[in-house]
């Protein structure tokens, strides 16, 4: 038991070695990464896909766990790192108590929105959602008492933070620092899923009425999902905050919420490893594809070819409608199933 | 006194925006249950569709007849996306709401590429007609024309949807399936063909409603459409989903708070209040979210 189950580790045990050391190789990979692999442009980029691999976990323990179309995920990572950008600046908090404070708040605004939001169901629930991160949206573009800083988003106060995470010489260890995050995600989100309230919600999201009558409190067992896919998004938006310098207000938009609805149902919806590649392929790909179209072995192509494939959203737009049509249980799921083919 | 006229005005003309666009997806969620986020790209591409019609069209014709013309385009345009979005995305996943739901999703971002790549990101000012631009005294206020001009549009399209739906066959077959679906299938009826065309008089409508925001906007832009359907969701839910006259009134009593608010209060108060008024219809009237009659 012991063995088979070291064994089924052993594949992602290796990739996390290999992620671990990344920073100290010196190759260049031509058209995949921008640079030397250990130079600072590819550690951000990868840094950056990793804390979106960990945004896509948070929000899976809501829709692909428990099976709640939410709307107002944007709001609690948004809320993780706004409060500890403002928490810096503005309240002049050392960094510990300002990652209390944002996960704190973070907590409260998931008890309060998932609180009332559930009181109604399916689509409505959707919609309450999608309202509040609107409310929160517009509140952080007016700018309030100059709290937010609007349209420009908010500077992180660097000097706050250890100097070990500032700079661009220091970029390996922001890499790690997102490595980390993806990693404890990861570990929370498969604990729960093995745990007894993880059994709970999976018995939601299969049939909510069953598991009403089998006894259990389905509108606990859907606030806890809320709360913990809060938390770890808002710890996201606070690792965010500090990779990227700053709190922009892309985050508390609907669209932002929308992203991580494709990245979960991109990888595979339900699935630790569907979220964590589906968060990283759709912010590798929005990325880098603009780079891909502009590169000379398109050259030949006409103007107007150039110019779509230079907009990521539509192959992603495009490369998610496939996956819904034809491979429901997302890329992971996709990757199971011809792996299962291939040993029978 | 003439200040509240004006307010009122401009507040109905933005209710009937917002009727516009929430007319289509209202008929489509009542009788689909499929929550469009497409419509989007319907009232975008509509928008589009009217200023290359505009743009096209020669400049000795006044500005008026063109836009006319833009109108007519816009509606054949949107109906015809409509109806292609509805037979082929939609049609295939029946009874798969989250999937259908998935695949408006990924069409509205594809859509909003699409437009960038074609007609870049910045916003395209639109012409208008002089008379548009200039205003009406009623009641010692000067009403802006424009504002009107929506309000009279959303008036028609509402009393013909109306219309459509209490004397026609069709819409004698929407009502049934906005009802019960299951019941009008048993009885033989084919309620297939009707979602196509319920789908693209979504279209059309959302079409319109592009092309007359763009007025109200003064341009076009790829995100347009996004930032409208946001208010319109909110119309179809504070409405009553599937409801088209909760559906008007929604819509109006949107349109009010947002503008009275944003005057009295401060600008920005409005959208907030909007979201808040969703929020609170949704707490007291869960009930009213179960779909009403059409």
């Amino acid at each position: 038991m012991r063995a088979t189950s070291l064994i089924k580790a052993l594949p992602g045990l290796v990739v996390l070695v290999a992620l671990v050391v990344l920073p100290y190789v010196t190759v260049t990979i031509p058209g995949i990464l921008p640079g030397r692999v250990n130079g600072p442009g590819s550690l951000t980029l990868l840094a950056t896909c990793f804390i979106f691999a960990g945004f896509a976990l948070s929000y899976d323990v809501i829709f692909g766990r428990t099976g709640l179309l939410s709307f107002g995920h944007a709001l609690f990572v948004a809320a993780g790192s706004y409060l500890l950008t403002i928490s810096l600046s503005s309240w002049d908090l050392p960094l510990p108590l300002a990652i209390v404070v944002a996960l704190t708040s973070t907590l409260v605004l998931a008890l309060v929105v998932g609180g009332i939001a559930l009181r109604v169901g399916g689509i409505a629930f959707a919609m309450v959602t999608l309202a509040f991160a609107q409310a929160a949206s517009i509140i952080v573009l007016r700018n309030p008492g100059d709290l937010t800083g609007g349209e420009e988003g908010l500077v992180l106060d660097r000097s706050a933070i250890p100097q070990l995470l500032v700079g661009v010489h220091n970029a390996p260890y922001r890499y790690w620092l997102a490595l980390g995050f993806v990693v404890i995600a990861w570990a929370l989100v498969a604990l729960l899923v093995r745990s007894r309230a993880g059994h709970a919600m999976a018995a939601v999201r299969e049939n909510e009425a069953r598991a009403a009558v089998l006894g259990y409190d389905v509108y606990k067992v859907k606030l806890l999902a809320i709360v913990v896919g809060a938390l770890i998004g808002g710890l996201g938006g606070i690792v965010h905050a500090i990779v990227l310098g700053g709190s922009t207000p892309h985050l508390t938009t609907t669209e932002f919420t929308l992203a991580l609805l494709v990245m979960v149902v991109l990888g595979g919806a339900g699935r630790l490893w569907g979220a964590v590649i589906g968060g990283f392929v759709y912010h590798y790909l929005d990325s880098r594809l603009v780079e891909f179209s502009s590169s000379s072995a398109l050259g030949a192509m006409p103007d107007i070819v150039q110019r779509l494939l230079g907009q990521p959203l539509l192959i992603l737009g495009v490369l998610f409608i496939i996956v819904v049509y034809f491979a429901p249980q997302g890329l992971t799921g996709l990757g199971a199933r011809l792996l299962r083919k291939e040993r029978a | 006194m003439s200040e509240l006229i004006l307010i009122l005005a401009t507040g109905l003309g933005l209710g009937a925006l917002y009727f516009l666009a929430a007319s289509g997806l209202s008929l489509i969620y009542g009788l689909m249950g499929v929550l469009n986020f497409a419509h989007s790209a319907f009232m975008m591409l509509g928008a589009y569709a009217g200023w290359e019609t505009m743009q096209r069209l020669p400049d000795g014709m006044s500005v008026g007849v063109r836009l006319v013309l833009a109108v007519v385009v816009a509606l054949v345009v949107g109906a015809l996306i409509g109806a292609v979005v509805e037979v082929c995305l939609i049609r295939p996943l029946y009874k798969h709401h989250i999937q259908q739901v998935l695949v408006t999703v990924g069409l509205s971002l594809a859509a909003v590429a699409v437009a960038q790549a074609v007609w870049s990101a910045d916003p395209k000012p639109v012409q208008k007609p002089t008379w548009m631009a200039s205003t009406t005294d009623i009641g010692g206020a000067h009403l802006p024309n424009d504002r009107l001009l929506f309000v009279v549009v959303a008036l028609l399209v509402f009393a013909g949807l109306m219309a459509l739906l209490r004397y026609t066959r069709l819409g004698l077959i929407i009502r049934a399936g906005v009802e019960n679906r299951t019941m009008v299938e048993a009885l033989g009826i084919n309620v297939q063909g009707t979602f196509t065309i319920v789908f693209a008089m979504g279209g059309a409508a959302a079409a319109l409603a592009g092309v007359l925001y763009s007025q109200y906007a003064g341009s076009v832009s790829p995100a347009q459409g996004g930032s409208l359907l946001i208010y319109a969701f909110i119309v179809v839910v504070i409405g009553g989903m599937g409801s088209l006259p909760g559906t008007a009134v929604a819509a109006v009593a949107v349109g009010l708070v947002q503008q009275m608010a944003n005057y009295y209060a401060a600008s920005g108060v409005g959208d907030l209040s909007v979201v808040l008024l969703l929020a609170v219809v949704l707490l007291v009237r869960p009930a009213s979210m179960k779909g009403g009659h059409a």
